[in-house]
């Protein structure tokens, strides 16, 4: 047990001795919470957009001050011309240009019906779905108040409840994905390195030709980053309690065992890397290439699994990260117990399992 | 291999008589078709520095790794103070030291912090750990490097901490893989000072060197050509044998692969 202290402790010589290490350590998670949480987002804010009224009338101004009234959405021209729109466009000045068939009101009141066409830039397709949809929806919200007198018949009323995130804030949505990759990046990233390191300096040879057993050089190496990787778990939560209210609904205590499980399957990872690469550039690919990508785009944290072609559906149940996500959604968002996640625990556990037996028969290996 | 596999106390008993530190017997290593170690048998005595040389890729670093259990050999037998090497590990690791090409110590500890982590992997108590330290300090002068970060120190430092190290739980054996490698040949020369102090003490050398002047301080040398022990005698004698001024010719004659003008000229070629 001493010897095992001693060598823990000079695991944290280590890390605190590399500012690299530091930097990826407590650097990362918060730069990529704040990052996530202020940076990037789905929602619109003020987007630039551009009126070209053929009509000019009362309705279309009513309804122009209506969006710009609206904070979504800032009226940053006025168009005069067809053909000014492709430029506006090109420019990049907006991305939206709202354009009103002449005679509006006219056509509205003789034939009930006036057309206003919404283009937008979609370059960025999900911005540019997003605009259509609230402009769609303020309009439409307009035409309910001026029919607020008159009776329409056979009126199918579509009312919507969004649940678990009513404000629909995408911090919501990429907290349990950020949390998940930094902790797959600490764990296995970060271990895998540092026990490469010792293959290539040859000390690793040393401590085999020790008395230690070859799984206390492991463990020992490994259990520092178990440490650390629970620190940074509590900050990313702390983060995002306290500067985007995301709520903890369900048992803080499972969440804890729940991301412990995961470091654990992020670290048996880690020594999988460790094992078959021989020097720290190659884990550092490896983790990298083979971890970060598809945690990142086959989990489900930005891009829905259900989505997905099947093959990829289908491979992406072998990503750890996948089940963690669902576990975290499940407990912070919808406030669920072990009853209703105890699948996603399971699968989570059984990959574990596979990697740490799969280690120790590939460093077996290693060792003939 | 029945009497080998008895308990470790009797075989140790027997070993003593014998003075043997180490015995091999057809010691064989294969990677798939590639034979590294091809059935080398020897014997290291008590306190002996035995060089262990041969070109690069001979398979000398292969030979040393079964021999410090680290790894398995495809046939034969080791025995390496007093533990079959393959059924003890637990005893072997105990009781040998093994320095590297590599002089392998954190570079990102200090010497001090360097000493105590070994000191603390092989099991040393706190005192005797500090104990050892200060002598450590006292013996190579480290007074004003001993809170340096080993990886500011001179390699010629880094190699005399390292031994000193390979040293620090008093092994019966201490093997030393190509430790003179890129230093300079004054520090060469106290390196070998200390090997004859270890030695004299009662520490057992293993070592392989490419310096065929330093298989002189040697008091018996094998030179591997190929996987076999192509030649093991005294320096004096192989000299003598080989009819060379210098085991550098002796080397050379062998490592040529065989020559009919040779009585020995036979194996690399079956």
């Amino acid at each position: 047990m001493k010897r095992f202290i001693g060598f823990i402790k000079k695991e944290f010589y280590h890390i605190f001795r590399d500012t690299r290490s530091l930097f990826i350590l407590f650097g990362m998670p918060i730069a990529q919470i704040l990052l996530f949480g202020f940076a990037i987002t789905n929602e619109i804010n003020n987007v630039d957009i551009a009126v070209f009224d053929k009509s000019n009338d009362a309705t279309t101004q009513e309804i122009v001050q209506k969006i710009s009234a609206s904070n979504y959405f800032s009226i940053k021209q006025n168009i005069t011309n067809e053909a000014e729109i492709e430029t506006v466009f090109q420019k990049g000045k907006v991305l939206a240009v709202l354009v009103f068939e002449k005679d509006f009101k006219k056509n509205l009141t003789k034939d009930n019906a006036a057309k206003v066409h919404v283009i937008t830039d979609a370059t960025d397709p999900n911005t540019a779905n997003s605009i259509t949809n609230y402009i769609s929806a303020i309009i439409g919200s307009y035409q309910k108040e001026m029919n607020k007198n008159s009776t329409l018949e056979y009126q199918i009323e579509t009312k919507s409840r969004m649940v678990y995130n009513p404000e629909l804030k995408s911090v919501f949505m990429f907290v349990p994905g950020v949390m998940t990759i930094i902790l797959m990046l600490v764990s296995a990233m970060m271990t895998s390195i540092s026990i490469t390191r010792e293959k290539e300096l040859g000390t690793m040879e040393i401590l085999l030709v020790s008395p230690l057993k070859p799984f206390q050089v492991i463990v020992g190496k490994v259990i520092p980053y178990i440490f650390l990787s629970i620190i940074n778990a509590v900050v990313i939560v702390i983060l995002s309690l306290f500067i985007f209210k995301m709520p903890v609904q369900g048992s803080l205590f499972l969440l804890a065992l729940e991301s412990v499980l995961f470091i654990i399957t992020s670290l048996s990872l880690g020594i999988l890397i460790s094992t078959v690469s021989a020097t720290q550039q190659t884990a550092m690919m490896i983790s990298l290439m083979g971890l970060m990508l598809p945690t990142i785009l086959l989990s489900g944290f930005i891009f829905p699994v259900s989505s997905m072609p099947l093959p990829l559906q289908v491979i992406s149940n072998i990503i750890p990260a996948k089940w963690f996500i669902l576990i975290l959604k499940g407990i912070m968002l919808k406030g669920v117990g072990l009853a209703f996640i105890w699948k996603e625990t399971l699968i989570l556990f059984g990959m574990t399992l596979f990697f740490i037996a799969l280690s120790v028969k590939k460093y077996k290996i290693r060792l003939e | 291999m029945n009497t080998w596999r008895s308990s470790n106390a009797s075989t140790q008993n027997k070993k003593m008589k014998n003075n043997n530190v180490i015995e091999v017997e057809n010691l064989t290593k294969k990677f798939g078709d590639f034979t590294a170690v091809n059935s080398i048998t020897f014997e290291v005595k008590k306190g002996e520095i035995f060089g262990f040389l041969g070109a690069n890729g001979a398979g000398k670093t292969t030979a040393i790794k079964m021999l410090i259990g680290i790894s398995k050999p495809t046939s034969g037998k080791a025995q390496v103070a007093g533990f079959n090497v393959f059924t003890h590990p637990e005893g072997l690791k105990k009781n040998i030291g093994y320095m590297s090409q590599k002089f392998a110590l954190y570079d990102d500890l200090t010497v001090k912090e360097n000493i105590t982590f070994f000191g603390g992997i092989y099991g040393l108590s706190r005192a005797k750990i500090k104990e050892k330290r200060s002598e450590l300090v006292e013996e190579l002068s480290l007074e004003d490097i001993v809170n340096e970060l080993v990886g500011s120190l001179p390699l010629g430092w880094k190699q005399k901490i390292s031994f000193s190290v390979a040293l620090l739980h008093e092994p019966k054996i201490v093997f030393l893989d190509e430790p003179t490698g890129g230093v300079d040949p004054i520090t060469r020369r106290q390196f070998w000072e200390m090997i004859y102090k270890a030695s004299n003490s009662g520490t057992t050398i293993f070592v392989t060197t490419h310096y065929m002047d330093e298989a002189e301080y040697c008091d018996r040398v094998s030179i591997m050509v190929d996987g076999k022990i192509e030649a093991l005698d005294t320096p004096k004698k192989l000299k003598e044998h080989y009819k060379a001024d210098n085991m550098n010719e002796v080397f050379l004659k062998l490592a040529r692969g065989p020559s009919p003008a040779l009585p020995e000229g036979k194996g690399a070629n079956n």
